[in-house]
Order: structure tokens, then sequence, then C-alpha cells
């Protein structure tokens, strides 16, 4: 029971085009692993799949013990409980003001106290450095702050698996390392394990234990930081570096140039 | 020629089974909602405040129309019940027109485009923004917390903004025929109290506006709730909560009304 999340050949796709084709990752339990992999390539997909909200094709989404994909409505919002998941653009409440937001699901799901409940709020939206918004409605946020409060939700109840998607985009450099070391302390100090999704490479590599890329619905490299940093394999290099050249196409695959601009190439 | 005729049958009998395939698609979304009320006692704070959003927000347009309604029905009962020497009766004219007909079916149709289209509005730009996703993720279903709250609202609403179009009406009537044209006030009164049964006409139109409560708020949360998560989607279905909420409310008068007539058993 050290796996606390194992995915084995998943396979998923919204229409008839595949966008998943045969994902294979385990994440240990009090790990904090990230999600790589070009824009579009699915990792959102597959935090969904993690989350229950999407059905895998074929393939299997093992969370703390439990097969997904054979689990009653029931028993997919009792295992909810226990995951708290950082949307890639917020999805506050936004009939909600911060703070009702972060209190919800201790509303919700437990019969504390409205003072503790409270105490508790104004805990979570301090440790996000917004504690000073409590008041305020979603709308009248910034998108970095709106992501901050959105982090402070996600983890109201101690989580025992906690889904980030995305959550560095957005943030000064100064909230990004603070927001990064933040995931690392509530990763450790709440035994939690933890999945990120992120196109930030280097804030990432400082606080994770172990990276996957995702490419063109597969694996294609995994490892340590320090095993990424020294990857001979040119695509992870590329990754790693950022340079637009390389094996990795920045263009989502389409037709040909030539037709979509209706140029003739002359020979 | 006979392609033509056959595609024309074709698209009638194609329109036709995608009405009743919405209207069975409703009717299990409201078999899902009364599945997820069992705690709605326990919510009633949140209904109490969408009472606020759907109803009080509704009573500006409702305690207007039916003034203009019940005017309206006075001059033209009075006119025409003039030539037959029994104007003295138009109060029972206005006060039955409302409470068995235009009370539930106008003020339900005004619901429908005041409130009806803002709660498909409001729960479709909520699954837009992935509001009802992060519910679920929080293990809270959106229909126990977000759907079924409005629907009783709705339904809860709609019976007493029908009673006050129908007091707002007689007001009207006694207004114009009484104050302006001079009917004699005790006869408008007495006819009217004597010819209205508290059961046969009060009830009865009571049921037909709680029915249309449900219709419409059924229609309403059932269109937001699975409008495409776009802009488009969201503004298409606003306007199908409008139009089929209008032609439900018809049709179930319709039918409520022949259920309803007396001395057919
Ligand atoms: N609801 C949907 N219906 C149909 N196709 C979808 C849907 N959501 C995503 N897709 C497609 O699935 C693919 C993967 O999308 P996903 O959102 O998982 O990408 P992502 O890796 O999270 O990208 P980004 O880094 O830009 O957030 C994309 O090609 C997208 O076109
Ligand atoms: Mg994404």
């Amino acid at each position: 029971m050290n796996d606390y999340v194992v995915i084995r050949d998943l396979n998923f796709g919204y229409s008839e085009r595949p966008v998943l084709k045969g994902i294979n990752l385990t994440v240990h339990k009090g790990g904090l692993v990230a999600i790589m992999g070009l824009s579009g390539c699915g990792k959102t997909t597959l935090l969904r799949l993690m989350g229950g909200q999407l059905q895998a094709r074929h393939g299997s989404v093992c969370v703390a013990g439990q097969e997904l994909n054979h689990m009653t409505e029931s028993q997919l919002y009792a295992l909810r409980r226990r995951v708290g998941m950082l949307f890639q653009f917020g999805a506050l409440f936004t009939d909600l003001s911060v703070f009702d937001n972060v209190a919800f699901q201790m509303r919700e799901h437990t019969d504390l106290s409205e003072s503790m409940i409270r105490d508790l709020t104004l805990m979570k939206l301090n440790a996000v450095g917004l504690r000073g918004v409590q008041g305020l409605m979603p709308a009248e946020l910034s998108g970095g702050m709106a992501r901050r409060v959105a982090l402070a939700r996600a983890t109201a109840l101690d989580p025992d698996l906690i889904l980030y998607d995305e959550p560095f985009t957005g943030l000064d450099p100064i909230s990004l390392g603070v927001i990064g070391r933040l995931i690392r302390e509530l990763n450790d100090a709440l035994g939690a394990t933890s999945v990120l999704v992120t196109h930030d490479v280097q804030e990432s590599m400082k606080i994770v234990d172990y990276i996957y890329f995702v490419s063109d619905g597969v694996i294609v490299a995994q490892g340590t930081p320090d095993e990424i940093r020294a990857s001979p394999l040119p695509f992870v290099h590329q990754f790693v570096w950022g340079e637009a050249d390389g094996p990795l196409p920045f263009h989502y695959p389409g037709v040909a140039l030539v037709e979509d601009f209706g140029l003739m190439v002359s020979s | 020629m006979k392609g033509g005729i056959v595609r024309g049958l074709q698209s009638i009998g194609d329109g036709a089974l995608k009405i009743v395939e919405r209207i069975g698609a409703v009717v299990l979304f409201l078999g899902q909602i009364l599945m997820h009320s069992g705690a709605i006692l326990r919510r009633f704070p949140l209904v109490i405040r969408e009472m606020y959003f759907a109803g009080v927000q509704s009573l500006i347009i409702i305690l207007v129309s039916g003034l203009f309604v019940g005017m309206v029905l006075g001059l033209q009962g009075f006119e025409t019940l003039q030539s037959y020497g029994s104007s003295e009766s138009v109060g029972v004219l206005v006060a039955l027109s409302l409470m068995r007909e235009l009370g539930p079916v106008v003020s339900a149709l005004l619901f429908a485009s005041r409130a009806g289209s803002a709660m498909t509005a409001e729960i479709g730009l909520m699954k837009a923004t992935e509001q009802l996703s992060a519910m679920e993720m929080m293990a809270v279903n959106p229909l126990a917390r977000v759907v079924a709250p409005r629907f009783w609202a709705g339904v809860l609403s709609l019976p007493l903004l029908a009673a006050l179009f129908g007091a707002m009406g007689i007001m009207g009537g006694f207004f114009v025929t009484v104050v302006m044209l001079g009917v004699d006030s005790g006869a408008f009164w007495s006819q009217m109290q004597a010819a209205v049964d508290f059961h046969h006409d009060v009830v009865n139109g009571m049921i037909k506006s709680l029915v249309f409560g449900v219709a419409v708020s059924a229609i309403a949360t059932y269109e937001g709730y699975e409008a495409p998560p776009t802009a488009e989607g969201v503004s298409g279905a606003t306007t199908r909560t409008v139009v089929s909420s209008s032609l439900a409310i018809l049709a179930l008068d319709l039918l409520l009304t022949a259920f309803m007539m007396k001395g057919w058993n």
C-alpha cells in the first residue's frame, strides 16, 4: 500500500481522436510528482481521470487502492472527500465571497462550529498571503490571486491527495517561490500525496521528487529532477531549457502550411 | 417532388421525436432533482436565498402586469356586460378569469422569462467556468447544492406570485369599474364573493401554478445543467428555456383545465 496513485495502460479520448494512449505512472504515498508536457498534450485530462471525472476507455486508474472505473457514484464521492483539486482556471464559486469559498467544504462536510471554521479558513488564506481579501468576491480578484484562493480552497480539508493543475501560471516571481514552497510544505506536513501539472520547469524542479514527461499520449521520459537535468534525450533537453528548435513541435498537427495559406509552391 | 414530400414528412417526424425526447429528458432530470432533494431542509437557507433572487426580483413585473391585466379585464367585461344590463357582475368576471386562468398562466409566463432564463444562465455559466466540476471534486453533488435549491425556490415562489398577481388584478378591475365607471361597489364585491368557490376556483388556480412552477423550474435548471459549456451554448439554452417553458405552460394549462372542469363525471 505504498503506492497511492497507480495508472496502468490508460487510454482515453474525447471523441474519435485518442488523447492518452497507454499511460503508466505511479505516485508513492507522500510523494510529490510533476507531470509535464506540451500544451494540449492531455495533462488536465489526466488529472480529471485521477479525480474520477472522466472514465478511462481502457486501462486502470487506482487511487488509494481503489479502482476508479468500477466505483459507484457514492463510493466516488466518498473518495473525493480525501482529494483536493486545484483547477487550471481556479473555478472559484462566483456567488460566494473568498472566505465562503474556502470555508465551503468545511461547512458541507464537517460539523465544526462557525468560529472554528473562521479560524481554519483564515489560516488557509494566510498561508497563501490573502487573509486581507477574505471579504471580496472572486470577480474582484486578479487572476493570480484567484489561483491562490483556489489553492487555499483545494487544501481546506487537509486532503490525502492533492491534484494541482498549473498552480504557477499567472504568479509573480515572489508568489511563485512562496507557492512552490507551500506546495512542498503542504505535502510534507500533511503527509499528503501530490500531483503537479506544470509548465514551469525550473520552479517545479526545485520542489518535486519525480517527473513524468507526456508527449503524444504516452510517457516519454521520467526521472528525478537530477536525472532529468542530466538527461541526454533531446526533447527533454529541449523542454527543460525551453528551446524552440528540437524534436518537439510547437505547432499542433494540422494540414500543411501551404494549404492553409493557399500558397503555391513553385519548383 | 416525391422526394420533397418524403423529406418534409421526415423532418416533421424528426421534430416530433426531438420534442418527445426533450420532454423525457426533462422528466428524468426532474426525477434526479427529487432524488437529490433529501437534504433540502438542511439547505433551506439556500432555498430562501434563491427565492429572493427568483421571487422578489420578479415581484415588480408581476404586480404591475397584474394591475394592468385586471384593468383591461374590467374595461372589457364592463362593456360586454353592460349590453346585457348586468354590469355589476363585472367583479365576478374579473375574479374568475384571474383565479382560474390569467393569474396562474400569465404569472408563469412572466416568471419563465424573468426568473427561469436567469436560472438557466446562472447554472450554465457555473458549468462553463468549471464551478460545477469543482464542486463535484469537493464531493458535493451540484444537483443537491446548486440545482435543487433553485428548483424548490421556483416551485414555492410561483404560487405566491400568482396569488399576488390575482390580488393586484382584482384591485385593478375594482379601480376601473367601481372608481372610474361607477359600478356599485357593494354589488361588485358581494357578487364576486358569492360566485367564487374556494375549492373550485382558488385551490385549482393554486394547483395550476404549482404545476407550472414545477415545469418551469425543471426546464430552466435542466437547460442550464445540460448547456454546452460555451457562451453560445448558454445563450441558446436561455432562449430554449423561455420557449419551452411557455409552450409547456400553455399545454399543461389545457390539460389541467380539462381535468378540473366541473360536471364531467
Ligand atoms: N471537453 C473536451 N472536449 C473535446 N476535446 C477536449 C476537451 N478537453 C480537452 N480536449 C482535447 O484534449 C486534448 C488535451 O487537452 P488537455 O486540456 O488535457 O491539455 P493540457 O495538457 O492540459 O493543455 P494545457 O497545458 O494547455 O492546459 C487537447 O488536444 C484538447 O483539444
Ligand atoms: Mg491543462
